[in-house]
């Protein structure tokens, strides 16, 4: 099945979100779709689904132009989603999840669940999926799940799938499996659309490439002749390095050690067990781990935010086991957290009391029990500017800027101030190739100038550029150390203890 | 980094540049001021439409509004009247939106005011023969810090065992109504020679005086407006001057933020529902010392749930709710006018209230009924 778009335009308001795209989707073959947050991804495969109608232009299928009403009619007309976050049952069976909503039915509308199995079934033999379909959703791992989402879809009898980001969840290795499966489907005719922001997954994949920028297709090509500069710089509209220039590091005294910490969660799980490690000062530490293996709690033992259960830790030679976040605060640790939105900042504050989330009771920004406006202004400004936070005004709501600039204003707040130890939760996520470069760069700095730097991602290739040392956590222990210096670490052996299968020497 | 840095000639043009203040927004005004105007005019029309129904004829109707007005606004006595009736709607308004600010929905500014009330009543009683410059400030204190304890028994609850607040302030209203029930027949408080429950008088050194009294004895208003000034004034400074207003915004509208910002929350939870229960008691103790004199069963006559949509009329605002206090003050003291003057039912000033919060609660309905009055909305492209 052939989708062609032919000059889509969708304005919401004033704001143009697709401007005249084409794009050609056939039979047999990959698509790679690139673009930042908010280049109009979303919007184009929202009008493809059928869940927005186009202001502008025409979606034909095999030269028919077809016209979506309401969402639902994209899948009819056998084009299918898998979205980035799961859609699936955990409680359910992978057969029930599958066939839920277009449940085989047998007389007096009763479910043949035996009927959905084998169905279910035919398609997983089909596509080669492997997938167990008697299990329950919530026991099978990520990269099955998300099988299980692209089962669902094939189930619904779809000839154009569109992936949207499907490898951030996985491991190096799953990702390896997932492109295998992409290539079975690939073969048996079915068109793919992948939507990443990873450049070497779209070269590698990809039969062809359309960037998205500013709602406009900005490039397209050939994944053969083209670099991950090219794309990049299509992407962003200027040229990006991606390699952050560093030199060798030099370590000082420990910052922060962590002594056999484990932390328990509501149910009494073990989610940290035993954790170890060190940071010294002038060095990047790299924290490794496909997400929800401990790390969120790590970070939360680390800056005081969950109670650890036993074990130590020490900041600069304090014991700071069991200080409140505000102690560790003015002791000179800096938190970037994992999840913006959620807990670094408040939307509908301004940029500037933003800028000051944390510390507008310290004595610089105070005037007895009241805060000391014009400073926090002044402030501010000045920490748009050092940081390129592009916002017209400080007065601005922290919540209208786009992403990469309220990451830059997190990552601002938190380095701007005389710090010792950063801790680094997935500092670049949701943002744009641009702004990560940058804040890459800041992170160096903040090393080079004596500071001890965790860096905790889910992205390898950031962990792999930035650190001088990678500890990597799988199922909340640390299960191996890897020396980073001049990138010597394997890639490989990290992606294997990622995946909780490394043999070498554990930590 | 030294080579990124851009000169500093060029740091300050664009510092000055952030720290232009930019004017309020098309959006926010919108949402400030026209939606709560037009609320009120659909449900004064709606009213119309109700009495209609209920075979209300139209020369009644016509001398309704008429009355509404006059009784309101169009004399002397019926601003003094109006203005009376909104000191304690917006002192305990005030203490809601507050709570409201900092996430907390506190149903029990009902409850609050009466302990609040009551505590000054036996306050202006027990320390009389002090001079009123003495004596009055110490009973609306007394008033105050009862009303902030009370309504911090559901601020600790929640601290220390997640009790909604919702649940338990409503719990804490019925059992205040008891407890006043109970404590106004205690022989200390009730009056002597009365087996009814009601409480012996304020001294006078304890009243709040009427300012008016020089025009007319009749003019009801009391310095209690004074109070409700300096209220509406310390809660903006609080919540948007000081450094506790930051955590308790911070943690209405993103407790986990406040969480990684290092505020407490069970302090800020505990300090917002004192401050609220505070200002409702502080309600209690103007409407006993400047009007009432003397503490009965139900005499806050529902101002503490009147205040609830006094505080959402004024979008948790303290000076929207001083407006709104006034407007809920005018449907009152202009009910009654109606009342009398064209014999309808006070009861339909309640169901005007109610339709003003239920068009409040839903911006979109007066922004249908209205479309010329608001400019076009488009998505905002970070939804696209």
């Amino acid at each position: 099945m052939d989708v062609e778009l032919r000059g889509l335009t969708k304005r919401f308001g004033s704001v143009v979100a697709n401007d005249n795209v084409n794009l050609h989707i056939r039979a047999g073959e990959v698509l790679g779709l690139l673009g930042e947050n908010g280049a109009g991804k979303s919007t184009m495969m929202n009008m493809l689904s059928g869940l927005y109608t186009p202001d502008e232009g025409e979606i034909l299928i095999d030269g028919k132009p077809v016209k979506f009403d309401g969402p639902g009619d994209g899948i009819e007309a056998g084009i299918g989603m898998v979205h980035q976050h799961f859609m699936l049952v955990p409680v359910f069976t992978v057969a029930e999840n599958v066939v839920l909503g277009v449940e085989p039915t047998g007389r007096l509308g009763s479910l043949d669940i035996k009927k959905a199995r084998a169905q279910v079934e035919e398609i997983n033999e089909k596509y080669r999926l492997h997938v167990p379909p008697d299990e329950l959703i919530e026991e099978l791992p990520v990269g099955i799940q998300q099988r299980v989402e692209i089962l669902k879809v094939l189930f619904r009898s779809a000839d154009v799938l569109i992936l949207d980001e499907p490898t951030a969840v996985l491991t190096p290795q799953e990702v390896h499996e997932f492109f295998g499966i992409v290539e079975t489907l690939k073969k048996a005719g079915k068109a793919i659309v992948f939507i990443t922001h990873k450049l070497h997954e779209v070269l590698e994949i990809s039969d062809r490439i359309s960037v998205l920028r500013q709602g406009r297709i900005t490039g397209e090509g050939d994944p053969k002749t083209l670099t991950e500069a090219d794309l990049a710089e299509m992407m962003v509209g200027r040229p990006v390095s991606f390699t952050t220039a560093k030199n060798v590091a030099e370590p000082g005294r420990t910052m922060l050690e962590m002594d056999a910490v484990t932390m328990l969660d509501e149910t009494d799980e073990m989610v940290l067990d035993h954790v170890s490690l060190t940071v010294r000062s002038g060095e990047v530490v790299g924290v490794a781990g496909v997400q929800g293996n401990g790390q969120t709690e790590l970070v939360e033992a680390i800056t005081g935010l969950e109670r650890i259960a036993s074990g130590h830790i020490t900041f600069d030679g304090e014991d700071i086991s069991y200080a409140r976040v505000r102690e560790r605060h003015r002791m000179g640790m800096a938190h970037i957290p994992e999840d913006r939105h959620k807990s670094g900042m408040v939307d509908s504050f301004t940029v500037a009391e933003n800028m000051v989330l944390n510390s507008y009771y310290a004595p610089e920004y105070s005037k007895g029990w009241a805060i000391d406006w014009p400073k926090v202004h002044e402030t501010a400004a000045r920490y748009c500017v050092e940081f390129d936070v592009r916002t017209p005004s400080v007065f601005l709501p922290g919540g209208s800027l786009s992403g990469g600039n309220q990451q830059k204003m997190v990552v601002a707040r938190e380095l701007e101030r005389e710090t010792k130890l950063v801790i680094a939760s997935q500092p670049t996520r949701g943002v744009d190739v641009g702004s990560i470069e940058y804040i890459h760069e800041r992170l160096i700095a903040s090393r080079d100038e004596g500071d001890g730097v965790l860096i905790v991602s889910s992205e390898l290739d950031e962990i792999m550029g930035l650190s001088d040392r990678i500890y990597v956590m799988y199922d909340g222990k640390i299960v191996a150390e890897f020396d980073n210096t001049d990138g010597k670490a394997d890639r490989n052996a990290v992606g294997l203890a990622m995946a909780g299968s490394y043999e070498g020497e554990a930590a | 980094m030294s080579d990124k840095r851009p000169d500093l000639k060029d740091v300050n043009e664009r510092m000055r540049g952030l720290m232009a203040r930019t004017t309020h927004g098309r959006d926010d005004f919108e949402d400030l001021v026209i939606v709560p105007l037009f609320a009120v005019v659909v449900a004064l029309v709606f009213g119309a439409l109700i009495m209609l129904a209920t075979a209300v004829d139209l020369p009644t109707i016509g001398r309704s509004f008429v009355a509404l007005a006059v009784g309101s606004v169009g004399s002397l006595s019926a601003w003094s009247e109006t203005l009376t009736a909104s000191i304690p709607l917006v002192l305990a308004g005030l203490g809601l939106g507050l709570g409201f600010r900092a996430g907390l929905f506190n149903i029990g500014a009902e409850g609050q005011l009466l302990m609040g009330g009551l505590a000054a009543v036996v306050a202006g009683f027990t320390l009389s023969g002090l001079p009123w410059i003495i004596h009055l400030p110490v009973t609306l204190l007394i008033g105050a810090l009862v009303g902030a304890l009370y309504a911090a028994i559901a601020g600790f609850l929640k601290a220390t065992t997640g009790a909604h607040e919702v649940i338990s302030t409503i719990m804490l209203n019925l059992i205040s109504y008891r407890l006043l029930d109970w404590l106004l027949r205690q022989p200390f408080i009730q009056r002597e020679g009365r087996s009814d429950p009601i409480s012996k008088d304020v001294p006078p050194s304890a009243e709040l005086p009427r300012i008016l009294d020089f025009i007319d004895v009749n003019l009801r208003l009391h310095a209690g407006i004074f109070v409700m000034l300096a209220a509406v004034a310390l809660v903006y400074w609080m919540l948007f001057r000081s450094k506790i207003g930051f955590a308790f915004r911070a943690s209405g509208e993103n407790p986990s933020a406040a969480n990684y910002a290092g505020m407490n929350a069970a302090f800020v939870i505990v300090l917002a529902m004192g401050t609220a229960g505070a200002l409702a008691g502080l309600a209690g103790a103007t409407q006993v010392t400047g009007v009432l004199g003397r503490a009965s069963p139900g005499f806050s006559a529902g101002i503490g749930f009147d205040a609830i949509a006094v505080a959402l009329l004024g979008r948790s605002h303290p000076i929207g709710i001083l407006f709104a206090g006034i407007l809920f003050g005018a449907l009152e003291a202009g009910g009654r006018q109606m009342q009398v003057d064209a014999g309808v039912s006070i009861d339909l000033i309640g169901i005007i209230q109610a339709l003003i919060i239920i068009f409040i609660a839903a911006p979109l309905l007066v922004r249908a009924i209205f479309p010329w009055g608001f400019r076009k909305r488009g998505k905002k492209a970070g939804e696209a």
